[in-house]
């Protein structure tokens, strides 16, 4: 997506009409942020809330697989996975075996599968149902996000929440604050004849020794990390376009290269920037032909970069109390469509990830048989894990934040 | 293996056993030889650096809020103190460590800081934090055993480890376990009833925070026998350390430490650990030791590589350009502690009491950005010539050689902003 499609995307999400985006969005830098982290640094035991956000509609049945479900095997033809492909979670299900780093999470206990969820009355549109999803507001249009509600709620500061992207998507923008976000040239890389030569130290170099090989792989990958920052990348980076596989379910929009961004807000949290809510995302999910290829791909980009954020944040105090949120705009139809993919469809899964939460099935799987008009019903609606992230990992009352709506599903956290 | 030559293993030593040279010294210690230069900085002399940046007066432990009549304001008041002091540890083992013409002095007091990691973040005093500094920087270079029996009872350690917890009929584990696990044994070297013993063992202690002083408080002390590693008696915090440091997986377990600080990530193999231990001795002769590690083959060996922790990077840079922290701006000082945030290490802020992480993870991305910049600020305060090249930079900070591709980074650039890019080179942040 370009970035006019981007900011259409923004526009028709309803979220910018509030303006929120246009007073509120504060552009920070990495100078601010280390500022930050070194006055008035993030409390060790303070929860962390990663909000992963799959953009495009994540085939849910394809991810947390029924493989041995004869409906399954019937709905999906040519494009259902085999009971030996998947890597089985028990009760019937697996993951898609692209996710062998998550499925590792599950056997520690640290992934918590969400079935089912969605909301009442599903929309089938990308752009109503993530607002409907980062509003956390099925019922109204609502002009705020979930979480610049909570930050309307609990104070001004805008780098309690940020967006590790160059716009600021519409679940960080509130009333009254809206988060920051590390804006193009947020990284704050060196520029000129100096930041020429400091590149130039990322190149690799014949015969060099393993240790200083790395040192020089860091440097490149900061130039990658930039790139994310600087929105050069992905999708609109001539080589991931050129990768036509990875590109099929893209005209949804969402970015690429989130182990870059996942990479980036690990090390914030452990520089201690006080910082409680991150917000990253990876697009190309909207698979409506050849699908079990591109979903394949995509769901291993997600594992390459979830599994190594959450084992790298297991192992810092604060990194501990760091909770990852991966979630979809809807999942999709049960039956396959006739291009060897699928069409936008309801309920999908949902994952929890990371030292806090309790592993295992929240949430009852969705009957293949009783369908809603060829979709699955809901069984979990999404602002009761909402609930239960703001009270139980940002500490705060979710009342204001998710109004008249008072599910939680506490099992999620230990 | 490739050997290093002379000059390149002097400057080796240099930089493991200290923090890289000041200016001008690397080259007279090449001349005088690795041998000679070995003697040198196993039995340093006087220390004029040390001198000019005297241990700080802190003045008392900062007022304890009443906790029947809550002040918010004391508790604020306190808590500034706090930081404070706090802040000024920091500054000042940074300018020690950047001024000190004893290096290993430093490097070992750092050793030992990373060995038995206290974490002010939970001590919450920085009196009690720099005693500690101060028995390590003692006794860092002696006998394994005094230093051991010194920690067993330290009072940061004990508040950091809960051993004030630790009382007869309730013993509190951390300690013991810690002692052995991270400390003396490594795992594997002890069971779980050696832990719950060795714990009763340990019961009994508290500190006065004001005194800077722990002290046992005999009706707080299990006084029934206990068997430790099959030794039973009415054993104490004392009987407790000898009988660690005479058991005879420590000395391999502390040879193995020290070797992964100072040569290489990867473990020594069995007959260079069993000449380190003969060194080590029964006296438990750290100095001893450290000159056996230097006499090993590998200890020159070129592929024996070293990723330095970010303090030593930026205390080897703050060396190289002739500065100390306390004497930059108090925004530049804000801005380079602020990079050894970034870059993931704060002297008294271990992430936990297993120490700092080694090797490649300090090599990531985030980390990669703050180094260039903290570089950037340093060689701006600093007195760099104009005119410095890329040999100039070498010398400064001792860089054996340049790889090709460095050397096409450094032709960008000359003077302040060259010696910046070369510390943030591979060849820099990674000790060859």
């Amino acid at each position: 997506m370009d970035r006019l499609t981007r900011r259409r995307f923004l526009t028709l999400t309803g979220v910018t009409a509030a303006g929120a985006l246009a007073v509120g969005a504060t552009q920070v830098n990495w100078d601010d942020l280390l500022t930050a982290a070194q006055t008035d640094p993030l409390d060790p035991s303070a929860g962390v809330l990663v909000v992963v956000t799959l953009y495009g509609g994540n085939d849910g049945l394809n991810t947390l697989i029924p493989a041995s479900n004869p409906a399954y095997q019937n709905a999906r033809h040519d494009l259902a996975y085999q009971p030996n492909e998947v890597l089985d979670l028990g009760e019937g299900l697996g993951l898609n075996p692209g996710m062998k780093g998550m499925a590792g999470l599950w056997h520690d206990q640290k992934l918590a599968v969400v079935r089912g969820v969605g909301y009442p009355k599903p929309d089938h549109s990308h752009f109503r149902s993530m607002a409907i999803w980062q509003t956390g507001s099925p019922d109204t249009q609502a002009k705020t996000g979930w979480l610049g509600r909570w930050l309307d709620e609990t104070g001004d500061d805008p780098l309690r929440a940020l967006s590790v992207e160059p716009v600021l998507p519409p679940l960080l923008a509130g009333e009254k604050t809206a988060g920051a976000s590390l804006p193009n040239g947020g990284l704050h890389l060196p520029t000129g004849k100096f930041g020429e030569a400091v590149r130039a130290l990322g190149a690799a170099s014949p015969d060099e020794l393993p240790d200083q090989a790395r040192a020089a792989k860091s440097i490149a990958d900061l130039y990658e990390a930039a790139k994310v920052l600087n929105g050069a990348s992905s999708p609109d980076d001539p080589d991931s376009e050129d990768d036509q596989e990875r590109q099929n379910g893209a005209s949804a929009g969402g970015r690429g290269a989130l182990g870059a961004q996942l990479d980036l807000v690990a090390g914030l949290v452990e520089a201690g920037v006080p910082t409680r809510a991150y917000s990253v995302s990876l697009g190309g999910f909207d698979t409506h032909a050849d699908e079990r290829g591109t979903q394949q791909r995509l769901l291993t980009e997600l594992d390459a970069a979830v599994t190594p954020f959450v084992q790298r944040m297991r192992r810092t105090d604060r990194g501990k109390n760091v909770v990852v949120l991966v979630y979809s705009e809807f999942g999709r139809r049960v039956a396959a469509n006739a291009s060897e993919g699928t069409d936008h469809g309801t309920a999908g899964t949902m994952f929890l990830a990371g030292e806090r939460v309790r592993g295992g099935f929240h949430g009852e799987e969705p009957s293949l048989t009783d369908l809603d008009n060829g979709d699955l019903k809901e069984t979990t609606d999404f602002r009761s894990v909402y609930g239960t992230l703001i009270e139980k990992v940002l500490g705060s009352d979710a009342g204001p934040v998710l109004p008249g709506y008072r599910d939680r599903l506490d099992s999620v956290l230990v | 293996m490739t050997e290093l030559d002379e000059h390149a293993a002097v400057r080796r030593l240099i930089d493991r056993f200290g923090f890289g040279a000041k200016p001008g010294a690397l080259a007279k210690a090449q001349d005088a030889g690795f041998a000679t230069t070995l003697d040198a900085v196993l039995a340093p002399g006087t220390d004029p650096g040390a001198q000019a940046t005297p241990v700080p007066e802190l003045g008392p432990e900062p007022e304890k809020p009443s906790k029947k009549q809550p002040d918010p304001q004391a508790k604020k008041r306190a808590k500034q103190e706090l930081k404070k002091q706090s802040a000024a540890i920091t500054e000042w083992w940074l300018d020690r460590m950047a001024a000190t013409d004893a290096p290993l002095v430093e490097r070992m007091t750092w050793f030992w800081h990373g060995h038995f990691a206290t974490s002010n973040q939970k001590v919450r005093s920085a009196r009690l934090m720099l005693a500690q500094n101060e028995t390590f920087r003692r006794l860092g270079r002696g006998d394994f055993g005094a230093l051991a029996h010194a920690m067993i009872v330290d009072p940061a350690l004990l508040v950091w480890l809960d051993g004030q917890k630790n009382k007869v009929g309730a013993a509190n584990e951390n300690l013991g376990r810690e002692f052995m696990e991270l400390f003396s044994l490594g795992i594997g070297n002890y069971s779980e009833t050696d832990v719950r013993e060795a714990s009763r063992a340990l019961t009994g202690w508290l500190v006065d925070r004001d005194a800077g002083k722990a002290r046992l408080v005999p009706r707080r002390h299990d006084t029934k026998d206990k068997t430790v590693l099959g030794h039973t008696g009415n054993l104490d915090a004392s009987s407790f350390v000898d009988i660690l440091v005479a058991h005879p997986a420590s000395p391999r377990f502390i040879a193995g430490r020290l070797w992964a600080r100072l040569v290489s990530a990867t473990p020594p193999p069995p007959d260079v650990l069993n000449r380190l231990v003969a060194a080590y001795g029964p006296g438990h002769d750290i100095t001893a030791l450290l000159r056996a590690i230097a006499s090993e083959p590998a200890f020159k060996d070129s592929a024996t590589t070293l990723v330095k922790q970010p303090v030593e990077w930026l205390v080897g840079l703050l060396r190289g350009l002739g500065l100390r922290p306390s004497q930059l701006p108090e925004k530049t000082k804000l801005r380079v502690l602020a990079g050894l945030r970034g870059m993931g290490q704060i002297p008294f802020l271990p992430p936990s009491v297993g120490g700092w992480p080694s090797a490649a993870s300090w090599l990531t991305t985030a980390a990669g950005l703050a180094r260039v910049q903290t570089a950037r600020l340093l060689t701006e305060a600093s007195k760099v010539p104009d005119g410095t090249d890329a040999d100039a930079a070498a010398r400064l900070l001792g860089v054996d050689k340049w790889s090709d591709r460095t050397r096409a980074a450094l032709a960008k650039v000359s003077g302040k902003d060259l010696v910046a890019v070369a510390a943030a080179s591979p060849e820099y942040v990674v000790s060859g």
